[in-house]
């Protein structure tokens, strides 16, 4: 068995997800939004990761679904930054405060 | 205790980039500072005998979504002028929200007993992956590859100047 116990990486990964959630709920430039969902992504694959260690050592499912996200944060993170230029070439700004002409 | 010195030297790295990211001012260093958190997660994959992941987090993470964030920032910002407010008014209500989500997950986590496994881990990760990736999870490997060419598309699509290249014509 490893020397570092599982509740670690359980108690980084949530630290990490918790800055992410703060970072995507307090930021008002989309971009910073993006770094805060990123980082959420990244914690959740520590998770991943680390239960795949600790729980199913002879096996690698963690890993692949690990793989996964990550292939799908590119994806996203792809789609949002050119979604967020083609706005600030049209509105000036990508700050999400003025980005509202779709609210209700 | 090696691994545990480990460990720890690449928390800092991975929370003390997190807490930047929350901290700084100027968008394109929380950008850097995100860069550092990953680096130390790709620390963290070794660690835990996932090599071929540490790979990809810094080639896909690093190499690819970092650097993605930071052109996007420059294409879409006047770098300094940082002087304005980066935070909505909801700091207060936001931090709070996050710390108790904190505190209740993992109030929650720690009461689990994980059903640890004695087994040693395996030694042939990467055939164990490929295997994997062309075997029981081949249906959703091919779908994350459209999906992945197909943002690749639309990214670009989305991107073009419409009004430059129709001023060309």
């Amino acid at each position: 068995m490893s020397a570092i116990p599982l509740s670690w990486w359980i108690f980084v990964a949530t630290a990490l997800f918790m800055i992410g959630f703060y970072v995507a709920l307090t930021r008002k430039n989309a971009i910073a939004i993006l770094i805060g969902l990123e980082l959420m992504l990244n914690a959740t694959n520590i998770n991943l990761v680390a239960f795949d260690r600790y729980i199913t050592p002879a096996r690698v499912e963690g890993q692949v679904f690990a793989v996964f996200v990550i292939a799908i944060a590119a994806a996203e993170a792809a789609v949002a930054l050119a979604i967020f230029i083609a706005a600030y070439r049209r509105r000036g700004t990508v700050d999400v405060e003025n980005l509202d002409s779709m609210k209700f | 205790m090696v691994e545990q010195i480990v460990f720890f030297i690449f928390t800092i790295l991975v929370l003390g980039g997190g807490i930047g990211v929350i901290t700084t001012k100027n968008i394109y260093y929380a950008a850097l500072f995100f860069s550092a958190s990953l680096s130390g997660m790709a620390g963290y994959f070794v660690l835990l005998n996932a090599g071929f992941l540490a790979a990809v987090q810094i080639v896909v993470y690093i190499g690819a979504i970092a650097i993605l964030i930071l052109f996007a920032i420059m294409l879409s910002r006047r770098m300094m002028t940082t002087k304005e407010q980066q935070t909505n008014r909801q700091t207060w209500l936001a931090a709070i929200a996050s710390f108790l989500l904190f505190v209740a997950l993992l109030g929650v986590v720690m009461q689990v007993t994980w059903p640890l496994s004695a087994e040693k881990h395996a030694d042939n990760v990467l055939v164990l992956l490929g295997m994997s990736f062309l075997g029981s999870y081949v249906i959703p490997f091919e779908v994350v590859s459209v999906l992945l060419l197909v943002s690749l598309i639309g990214a670009i699509i989305l991107a073009r100047d419409i009004q430059t290249e129709e001023g060309r014509e």
